[in-house]
């Protein structure tokens, strides 16, 4: 959700029951404002929070002008002094795919993991158990990456994208209508193309090569994974991902108000299709 | 005053078309301006029909400006300005359609949307004056009527309407507009007028090729750059040219899209309009005014709803809940609740996340000896089985007297049913009610039954917002959502309800020792000498918590029953088979932690406690809440401060597991039949096996006959010795 309309966002978002307590609230509008001073970002997002056992880590990101840019990640554990995370790569995330359970809270913690490996000594080759050691950090990077790409949204519309290149926020967003709000086709994921090429040519005949740059929700695997509803009285649309709980989008249609959180621990629902 | 010129035939067919189009009423009045005036709800006037036919011959179809001097007929024109000046009051004066729309809209200047409209039409002016002799004419020839006119009208603001409004004495002179020179006191058209030189006969058809409609619609573009240009000017975006595809897609949006009169509503947000009507009925307040008095007292005194802004205010702290309006009108909807049931007390106890709706939650008590009637509903199904089982029995006692065809009966018997707990008791202590929404009617979910609760920690499934959905799962639900989710707010509450150590004592012991089995005490009570716990201490322990709600056994109760406790109808089966299945299953019973046990001694997950407990604000520890949070239920919330402590749950209604879930495996094949030497199975003979069989029979055959002659050879002989 954007920094700047972060009291509205957290209001409309609280539905799923998880937010920020008044006092974190305070601290956050300020400290996002210097966060985007010193960084020099054209938008700051507040991403969400990561719930640990000893405390939880409050994510934020920047954005340059180019909304589609790789975006930068930043931490805080009280909302005050955040500090910059490396970006995301596959190594990390192969890394860390291993550890599982709760996060600790503590970014240097680090998790054990036994791995057998080969090892060469002259001419045999056997295999040890070597113990490595996974920093929660690079959990943190490779958890929030992953979510980014999974489940990051923002409705159709919302952005646009010129001949030049960059692609822009829309200014004259007016919001979805009510009975767009309610199909997941009128959303989009929050990254770079990857299912877009793969449209048959009588699909991209339809498209608007201004609005229709990404992804929507329709083919997402597993089908089903996003629960659509309808909260205040029908005056504002909520999805909420299943494969990926915590994750809360809101948008109240025929506005401008949208934006995504995620507040929750951290760990991919395996389990979703068992469960649909 | 010449002649007037003749003017051609009215295309007013093609026109009204193109009008009708685009307006759904052609309200009465409403000049369709041709080409230039924007197409927002210019108010309407109640101009002669005639005359608005006069403007609509003046309509941009026709190329060329053989249309300039087409008039209107005389007798319908409208009074000359300076007349219609003196006529004053005019709210609505005969104006004469020469004028262009600025003079329409007099009436209605506070209408912001007025001055971009005249504005646009100044500017057109303005172009076009520039470019025609003829029009400058023109322009000098209308100073001083429209003076009058318009001193007249725009009196009051003209000032802050108008403030380019040194160009307005420009004529709009659009080729589609009639002069009536005779009316306007300038020689008309075709006597004076010089003709128009190359460059204006250029510019000329530059313009009328813009004003060409287009194929698929009847807009021109002329007419949709004008409408843009007008809504720029209006709005005044900032950097309107980075967002000019924007604004000319949303531009051409509005014109095949006119905002819907006030008359009918809007047909997309019925159903938000129909859900705030049933959300208003929450607040009203019951009963008429003369006994409003009355029904504060009442109300003040003793209520059975729960002060849920108090607690929002509290989870509120720690960034637990929901939004503060959503609160109350949970609340409101809890006041509902209590007003239409025999309720004694009621908690809100939490909001289930689903796929399509979600559920609140309320936790409520009956008064005593209120009747629940899902008690007697209950009960049947049971007998049901019962009786189903009866004839069966019958059946297969007959059958055994005809030993023919006999089925082999099965000799599985299904696992003794556990009986489910009575109401106000274990895991049926409260009853649940709930709904969609606040202002949604509340329905009673049914008591759970410990088959269950059994299967419901099988399996894991979303709950999908309809109380009437069933479950399909692996092993199969007895039940549908409804029984589910109760199966799960029953597990979530014997987990996740927690207390301060203290709040809640036991009453007066009476010999509970010495119950069945040493069941324990299944009954607390507040206790009235509660000091309160600092807050810094109960977060540093978790013993400084209890929980308050008793523990569910394996069996899918809070008391252990022997379920094989014969009820009379089993003893008539016949002793024999009772005391095979006593031999075989000997039941322990199950025991688990007793009541009001501290959270200390709950069992790790994967090394890590259960519980995470915070203050709910670093920065001023003295007047923070503590809070507990839940790392086996993820979504269940416990705040305390002080001597008050209340309990949450806010989420899926699914446990953590930190391994993958496993579904239960299908059983294995059921033996058909059992084996006895009557029947046994066994495998055909393989060819080989035939073929020696075979082989060895013609061989026995073949020796028998051989052994037959040999006698009969023997015989012979003998006979015939």
């Amino acid at each position: 959700m954007d920094a700047e309309g972060l009291l509205l966002s957290l209001e409309l978002a609280s539905g799923s029951g998880q937010g920020l307590g008044p006092d974190r609230r305070a601290s956050l509008l300020t400290s996002l404002m210097l966060v985007k001073r010193d960084y020099r970002y054209d938008r700051v997002l507040f991403w969400g929070r990561i719930l640990g056992l000893v405390s939880d880590y409050y994510i934020a990101q920047g954005l340059s002008e180019d909304q589609l840019a790789p975006r930068k990640t930043l931490y805080s554990l009280n909302c005050t002094e955040w500090s910059l995370l490396p970006p995301a790569t596959e190594e990390m995330v192969a890394q860390t795919s291993v550890v599982k359970g709760r996060f600790m809270g503590d970014p240097s913690h680090e998790y054990e993991h036994t791995e057998l490996q080969k090892v060469n000594e002259g001419e045999k080759v056997f295999e040890e158990e070597v113990v490595v050691q996974i920093k929660e950090e690079t959990r943190l990077v490779s958890i929030i990456d992953q979510i980014d790409k999974a489940v990051a949204i923002i409705p159709r519309g919302a952005l646009f994208k010129t001949p030049f290149g960059p692609t822009h926020v829309n200014r004259t967003f007016e919001g979805l209508s009510l009975s767009e709000a309610k199909k997941l086709t009128s959303y989009f994921h929050f990254r770079e193309p990857i299912e877009l090429k793969n449209k048959t040519l009588l699909e991209k005949a339809d498209l608007d090569p201004s609005l229709d740059f990404m992804d929507s929700l329709e083919h997402d695997i597993p089908k089903g994974s996003w629960s659509i509803q309808m909260e205040r009285g029908n005056a504002l649309v909520v999805l909420r991902s299943l494969l990926w709980p915590g994750l809360t989008f809101y948008h109240a249609p025929r506005t401008k108000n949208y934006g995504y959180i995620y507040v929750g621990t951290g760990e991919k629902n395996i389990d979703l299709p068992f469960m649909l | 005053m010449g002649d007037p010129p003749p003017h051609p035939e009215p295309p007013s067919q093609e026109p009204a078309i193109r009008r009708g189009s685009q307006v759904s009423e052609p309200s009465p009045g409403q000049i369709q301006l041709p080409a230039a005036v924007p197409e927002e709800e210019v108010p309407q006037t109640p101009f002669d029909v005639q005359t608005r036919q006069g403007a609509l011959m003046g309509q941009a179809n026709l190329p060329g400006w053989s249309q300039w001097g087409s008039l209107p007929q005389q007798e319908n024109m409208p009074v000359f300005p300076p007349e219609a000046a003196r006529a004053g009051d005019a709210e609505y004066p005969p104006m004469n359609m020469v004028f262009p729309s600025e003079f329409q809209t007099l009436p209605y200047m506070d209408e912001s949307r007025i001055q971009g409209a005249d504005q646009s039409s100044l500017i057109l002016q303005q172009l076009q004056g520039d470019q025609s002799n003829l029009f400058q004419q023109l322009e000098s020839a209308y100073q001083d009527p429209r003076g009058n006119l318009l001193d007249h009208f725009y009196q009051r603001d003209a000032q802050h309407l108008y403030e380019g409004s040194q160009h307005w004495p420009y004529v709009r002179a659009d080729p589609a507009l009639h002069v009536t020179p005779s009316e306007l006191g300038f020689p008309p058209y075709g006597t004076e007028v010089p003709e128009p030189g190359p460059r204006q006969l250029a510019v000329q058809n530059a313009k009328a090729y813009l004003l060409q409609t287009s194929v698929s619609c009847h807009l021109s573009l002329y007419e949709h750059l004008v409408n843009l240009l007008t809504k720029i000017l209006n709005q005044r975006p900032q950097d309107p040219l980075s967002i000019l595809e924007s604004l000319n897609r949303t531009t051409q949006w509005e014109w095949f899209h006119p905002k819907l009169d006030t008359l009918r509503d809007d047909p997309e947000m019925q159903p938000t309009y129909e859900v705030a009507e049933k959300q208003k009925a929450l607040f009203v307040r019951g009963g008429g005014g003369a006994e409003g008095e009355q029904e504060m007292e009442e109300e003040v005194a003793e209520t059975a709803v729960p002060n849920v802004m108090e607690t929002a205010f509290y989870f509120q702290q720690a960034g637990v809940g929901l939004s503060s309006d959503e609160s109350f009108r949970v609340f409101l909807a809890l006041k509902q609740l209590v007003e239409q049931q025999p309720i004694r007390t009621c908690r809100f106890w939490g909001k289930v996340l689903g796929l399509s709706r979600s559920y609140l939650v309320a936790e409520v008590e009956f008064r005593e000896g209120e009747e629940e009637g899902e008690e007697e509903e209950g009960e049947e199904p049971m007998e049901g089985g019962e009786a189903l089982e009866a004839p069966p029995e019958e059946e297969g006692e007959e059958d055994e007297d005809r030993l023919a065809d006999v089925v082999p009966k099965p000799t599985w018997k299904p696992p003794p049913a556990v009986p489910k707990e009575e109401s106000r008791s274990g895991a049926n202590k409260y009853l649940y009610f709930v709904c969609n929404e606040p202002g949604r009617p509340w329905t009673r979910l049914p008591h759970v039954t410990p088959a269950q609760i059994v299967h419901a920690r099988k399996i894991r499934k979303f709950l999908t917002g309809r109380l009437d959905a069933p479950v399909v799962s692996y092993p199969p639900f007895p039940g549908n959502e409804a029984n589910y989710l109760r199966a799960q707010i029953a597990r979530i509450s014997a987990a996740t309800h927690v207390s301060p150590l203290g709040f809640y004592q036991f009453g007066e012991e009476e010999g509970d020792e010495e119950e069945e089995g040493g069941a324990g005490r299944d009954s607390y009570e507040e206790n009235p000498d509660f000091e309160g716990i600092p807050v810094l201490e109960l977060v540093d322990s978790m013993a400084n918590w209890v929980h308050h709600a008793q523990h569910i056994l394996p069996q899918g109760r809070c008391t252990w029953v022997n379920p094989l406790q014969k009820t009379e109808e089993e003893e008539e089966l016949g002793e024999e088979e009772e005391k095979a299945d006593e031999g075989l299953e000997e039941v322990e019973q199950e025991v688990g932690p007793p009541l009001l046990t501290p959270l200390s001694e709950d069992a790790e997950i994967m090394h890590m406690s259960a519980w995470t407990a915070r203050l709910s604000c670093t920065l001023c520890p003295q007047y923070s809440v503590a809070i507990v949070r839940s790392n086996l239920w993820p979504g269940a919330y416990t705040y305390a401060i002080g001597k008050k402590f209340e309990n949450i749950y806010i989420g899926w209604g699914h446990k953590y597991s930190p391994d993958n879930f496993n579904p239960a495996l299908p059983a294995s094949i059921q033996q058909e039949y059992p084996s006895g030497p009557e029947i046994m199975e066994m495998s055909d003979p393989t060819v080989e096996e035939e073929q020696d069989l075979k082989a060895a029979q013609e061989q026995a055959l073949a020796t028998a006959e051989e052994e037959e002659e040999d006698e009969e050879e023997d015989e012979d002989e003998d006979q015939d010795d």
